[in-house]
């Protein structure tokens, strides 16, 4: 008896928590929300918490309106560097844990713990050396300065490697082999399609981090046009004291701007999860 | 298994890369002293990065008049928000624009990294002098003869905002001394309210009180900095804000947040000594207080005085290792003195311009419906003239601003004092200044 009601205790417990940080993080989402429904003037003048008149679509023209519509020219930008580069990226990952997996080379354990050294250099400390790279080669305020750099995920390597090795049986690719498919081939067809979760997995950690990855496009795009939805927002926002007007854009924006990271989320949670998963295990 | 190497190789690539940068940080653009200001042969394209909303209408004005000096405009954050790094960046790196938007308290950190291009040779630059009200003027040279290293492009003269119906309607004089105001806040605080907002962030809006009251926080002498954070009148500004907290007469809430816009919409804040920019800050944030609010001259140390101080304002620099100065030098003096550039400056970005004969633009001599159809502006382009002309910024000031407002916020929640805090900023300052080896004096 005791033991049954300390679990329904405890179970309550555990669910109160989980509510509170449910809260927590959903409040953020909730005044964004409101807020973004409000009229300029109502903004500041409401209860932050709830409606008042409902101008979201004013406030969405507005925003799509102003500068040309430079808004949405910066959400497809997003939408290019991070679908873009977490697409390639994955790809390329996939492809190096892959061989470090499956091939024995000489220095294969030094080149994957090099790898996972990589893990632990925070994007934010290479910008600056990558902005004197492509300095010297004139290639800053270009697409590609960010793109490019966005390409290198080494924790995508180690999660595929973990994968591949978990997930590709030897006997396989063996036989595979004695069939007269290539390397190549063997990777696309086969190999790949076994470690599927695992690469949406690395698709998804990889969006976020190009998604987040803000100092790079800072110190590397000077032409608002290239500039992603999060630096544009940003940009906006450093200037709301001087022309007050763009707090409401910047709060609109916001909310249009988590929008894809929430498509993403959606459609690919089930993968992301068992992904997840797997990469733990071994 | 030879496949495998080709995906391994843009992994070793990376790694290289991230080896191979460390020594390409220190390349320093070639100097040349100060620059010769003569005219290029041919057209010229100018580079010009600034974050004034809606620039590229001002830019377009000039293009469309100058076929052979054309400006390419680019927009970011503001300077403190990444804009200033970045300039820093791309003058290490050897790619600076030929002209940067800088603010005047962020000019002295450029000239100490030699990011700048001296235009005291164009006579172009130095006949404009008397344009220019005389401080914005002392914001570019540094006092200092033969060195011009921006084009004053916009002010930030200080007055008194107030709430014009509550004052009448509760019988409180309009204060003109900082002592009448000290003794409105009790009568204000009577009568429910609060008489301003005490920012803990905005050292700079601070600084402009100092700056009325003569404090000066840096001087150069040519061979070193001395700073002096704690001299008589900053001490009086400090100890007076202080006695204010101490009775609790001024509200603490923080800056540019919707809680503040909030205490002015509602009407728990009465007044704001702010700069000439201020004025949309407020009927923006404050929308419902449409017709009740007034201008009048910032409150002063003594009866009958007649200074001003200042919160902002920027210019216009030419880069060092641009090829083009004399082009530059003549697209900033249009930028800026231009009748037609400074309507458009402040239609498209409220600035309010830096020459004298600025204050006599048409949007500036109306009167303006939010403030009961006062002519406010008047008042403004007075205090342009009564700000003193020797005010100095430092070198540090990022890190400078970042240590005063720590203090601030901690004297605001009652632990130490302003006072406290300048000290606390003084020693700060000096170490930052050391730490950049930039001689300074103890």
């Amino acid at each position: 008896m005791k033991g049954i009601r300390e679990s329904l205790f405890s179970r309550a417990g555990a669910t109160a928590v989980m509510l509170l940080c449910t809260l927590y993080f959903l409040v953020p989402i909730w005044w964004l929300l409101v807020g973004a429904s409000k009229s300029r003037s109502q903004f500041s003048s409401t209860e932050p918490l709830w409606f008042a008149d409902f101008h979201l679509g004013d406030n969405l023209s507005e925003l799509f309106a102003y500068r040309d519509g430079v808004f949405l020219r910066w959400m497809g930008n997003s939408i290019l560097y991070t679908g873009g580069a977490a697409l390639l990226g994955t790809i390329l990952a996939a492809m190096c844990g892959y061989a470090l997996a499956k091939y024995r080379f000489p220095g294969r354990e030094a080149l994957f713990n090099l790898v996972l050294g990589g893990v632990l250099v925070p994007a934010t400390a290479l910008a600056l050396p990558l902005f004197l790279i492509f300095s010297q080669l004139n290639a800053t305020n270009t697409f590609w300065s960010v793109f490019l750099p966005s390409l290198v995920n080494p924790f995508g390597v180690y999660l595929a490697r973990i994968y591949a090795t978990a997930s590709v049986p030897d006997e396989l690719l063996e036989a595979a082999r004695l069939d007269g498919s290539g390397e190549v081939r063997t990777f696309f067809t086969i190999s790949a399609k076994l470690m599927f979760p695992a690469l949406v997995t690395i698709f998804l950690f990889h969006f976020v981090a190009v998604w987040n990855n803000f100092l790079l496009p800072l110190i590397m795009l000077g032409n608002e046009r290239l500039f992603p939805v999060t630096l544009g927002l940003y940009s906006w926002n450093t200037q709301v004291n001087q022309i007050p007007e763009l707090r409401m854009l910047v709060i609109v924006g916001a909310l249009i701007s988590i929008l894809p990271l929430i498509v993403a989320f959606l459609f690919l949670q089930r993968f992301w999860r068992s992904g997840l998963g797997a990469g733990s295990v071994k | 298994m030879r496949f495998p190497m080709r995906s391994l190789g843009i992994v070793l690539t990376s790694a290289l890369a991230l080896t191979a940068c460390s020594s390409t940080s220190d390349d320093s653009t070639e100097s040349s002293g100060a620059a010769s200001c003569a005219p290029s042969s041919g057209p010229v394209t100018l580079n010009f990065t600034s974050w004034i909303p809606g620039i590229e209408t001002v830019v377009k004005a000039w293009n469309d008049k100058n076929p052979d000096i054309q400006v390419t405009v680019q927009t970011g954050p503001n300077g403190n928000g990444g804009t200033y790094q970045n300039f820093f960046n791309q003058l290490k790196a050897g790619n600076a624009p030929d002209l940067g938007q800088i603010e005047y308290d962020a000019l002295p950190s450029f000239r100490v990294q030699d990011g700048l291009t001296n235009l005291a040779d164009c006579t172009e630059v130095t006949a404009a002098k008397d344009q220019f009200v005389d401080w914005t003027w002392g914001q570019v040279t540094f006092g200092e003869e033969n060195s011009v290293y921006g084009i004053p492009q916009d002010a930030g003269p200080m007055a008194l905002f107030y709430r014009k119906d509550l004052f009448e309607k509760n019988g409180i004089a309009i204060p003109t001394t900082w002592d009448e105001y000290a003794a409105a806040a009790e009568k204000v605080k009577a009568a429910g309210g609060y008489i301003t907002n005490f920012s803990q962030s905005d050292i700079n809006q601070f600084a402009g009180l100092a700056w009325q009251a003569g404090g000066r926080w840096f001087a150069n002498d040519g061979s070193q900095w001395t700073v002096n954070l704690q001299d008589e009148g900053t001490t009086k500004v400090a100890n007076y804000w202080q006695g204010l907290l101490d009775k609790k007469l001024v509200s603490t809430v923080p800056p540019w947040t919707t809680e503040w816009d909030n205490a002015y919409n509602k009407g728990n804040a009465w007044t704001w000594v702010s700069a000439v920019w201020g004025a949309n800050s407020i009927s923006s944030g404050a929308p419902d207080t449409s017709g009740k609010w007034a201008v009048a001259p910032m409150p002063q140390w003594t009866a009958g005085g007649t200074s001003a101080g200042n919160w902002g304002g920027s210019s216009t620099a030419v880069f060092k290792g641009s090829k083009h100065p004399y082009e530059a030098a003549k697209f900033a003096l249009w930028l800026n003195t231009d009748q037609e550039a400074l309507t458009l400056l402040n239609k498209e970005a409220n600035l309010y311009p830096a020459t004298k004969s600025g204050a006599t633009l048409p949007a500036l001599s109306e009167g303006v419906e939010f403030y009961g159809g006062q002519k406010i502006y008047d008042v403004f382009a007075t205090a342009s003239t009564q700000v003193a002309a020797d005010f100095v910024w430092g070198p540090t000031m990022t890190s400078t601003y970042a240590t005063a407002s720590d203090g601030f916020k901690a004297a605001v929640s009652g632990s130490g004092t302003l006072a406290d805090a300048l000290k606390t900023t003084q020693t700060a300052t000096i170490d930052t200044l050391k730490s950049q080896s930039i001689p300074v004096a103890e």
